[in-house]
């Protein structure tokens, strides 16, 4: 798979507590996923080629991709497709990297979202504003055993989903 | 087109807005979590505020707004390397934004954005605080949480 196409829009780095086995796991297992990620359960095939699905507490498919590099515990990339709203399903899929350096006591986890097309910021918003709820969750989750309070995320996010759903609507050419 | 660098960066933290403000300017808690760097100021908008490591003032800053618990911003001006203090003071920014949690058994959520900006296009700061915020805010998390500061290995 030609990955140059693929250029980093999104890159957040969060420094955990933990070990690098620690963040793997979290980040590819179902029943731990479910805890920081807005409640998805993550389902992969850890090798290249493997299929990759994230599903909704309700059984909704909410994004699916291919694992692309799988390298436990240090690298994994995936691709993605939104699959949860209609409008972002007919865009090209992007590319996700989760990358885990071992700094001794402390590990550093990069994400990158990569797209292969040019994106306006109203769809890159969506991922600014998830990705810091999510891995934050994740370090809290690994440093104190629990994940942070449940809080209201969405309702402040609505305005952002529509803007997002009409930017994908004008770069799919749907009205 | 605006080429000058402009870095943002949020975390969410389960704390209280109060917590978090103390932990921003009390140079007991700023040692903690940023290196053992003392931030000094009384706090008002105009003041100074310098920050101090090992005994030695290393920034020697404005206070351009501060409402607590939301609010806080001040220039940003490196003086401990010849090469940075030749750089005009950027800008950095903290707002505190609160959640409240779905359950009443449990706290507040709050948002923190730190916005690093007004640097020079070909800045020797941008890529350094790039670097170092990450690594400060993740530390300053795992002290309001757990009561410990992050230790890292390498120097900050």
């Amino acid at each position: 798979m030609n990955l140059d196409r693929f250029k980093p829009k999104t890159v957040y780095v969060t420094y955990i507590a933990t070990t690098p086995d620690k963040v793997w796991q979290a980040l590819t297992t179902g029943d731990l996923t479910s805890q920081f990620f807005f409640g998805r359960r993550i389902e992969i095939e850890l090798q290249p080629g493997g299929t990759f699905r994230f599903w909704q507490p309700d059984g909704t498919l909410d994004v699916e991709g291919k694992v692309v590099e799988c390298d436990p515990p240090r690298k994994l990339s995936v691709t993605w497709r939104v699959m949860w709203m209609e409008e972002m399903r007919k865009l090209p899929e992007c590319l996700v990297t989760y990358q885990i350096d071992d700094l001794g006591k402390v590990v550093r986890l990069t994400m990158t979202e990569a797209h292969q097309i040019d994106l306006d910021d109203r769809m890159l918003e969506g991922g600014r504003r998830g990705w810091p709820v999510i891995l934050n969750n994740l370090k809290t989750l690994l440093e104190t055993g629990q994940p942070m309070p449940e809080f209201d995320f969405m309702s402040g996010a609505k305005t952002a989903i529509e803007e997002m759903k009409q930017a994908a609507r004008e770069q799919t050419g749907g009205g | 087109m605006n080429t000058n660098p402009k870095f943002v960066y949020s975390t969410l933290i389960a704390t209280t807005p109060e917590k978090l403000w103390a932990a921003l300017t009390d140079p007991e808690f700023t040692a903690q979590y940023w290196g053992g760097t003392r931030l000094e100021s009384d706090w008002t908008a105009g003041s100074r505020i310098v920050f101090r490591w090992q005994g030695k003032i290393v920034h020697d800053d404005t206070i351009l707004k501060c409402e607590p618990p939301r609010l806080l911003s001040y220039t940003f001006h490196p003086l401990h390397m010849e090469e940075l203090r030749s750089e005009p003071p950027s800008r950095v920014t903290f707002e505190i934004e609160e959640f409240k949690g779905q359950s009443t058994r449990q706290g507040p959520v709050v948002k923190l954005t730190v916005t690093h900006e007004d640097f020079p296009a070909d800045s020797k700061i941008f890529p350094m605080i790039s670097n170092g915020w990450p690594d400060i805010l993740s530390s300053l998390k795992t002290l309001l949480e757990t009561g410990r500061a992050i230790e890292f290995a390498k120097g900050t």
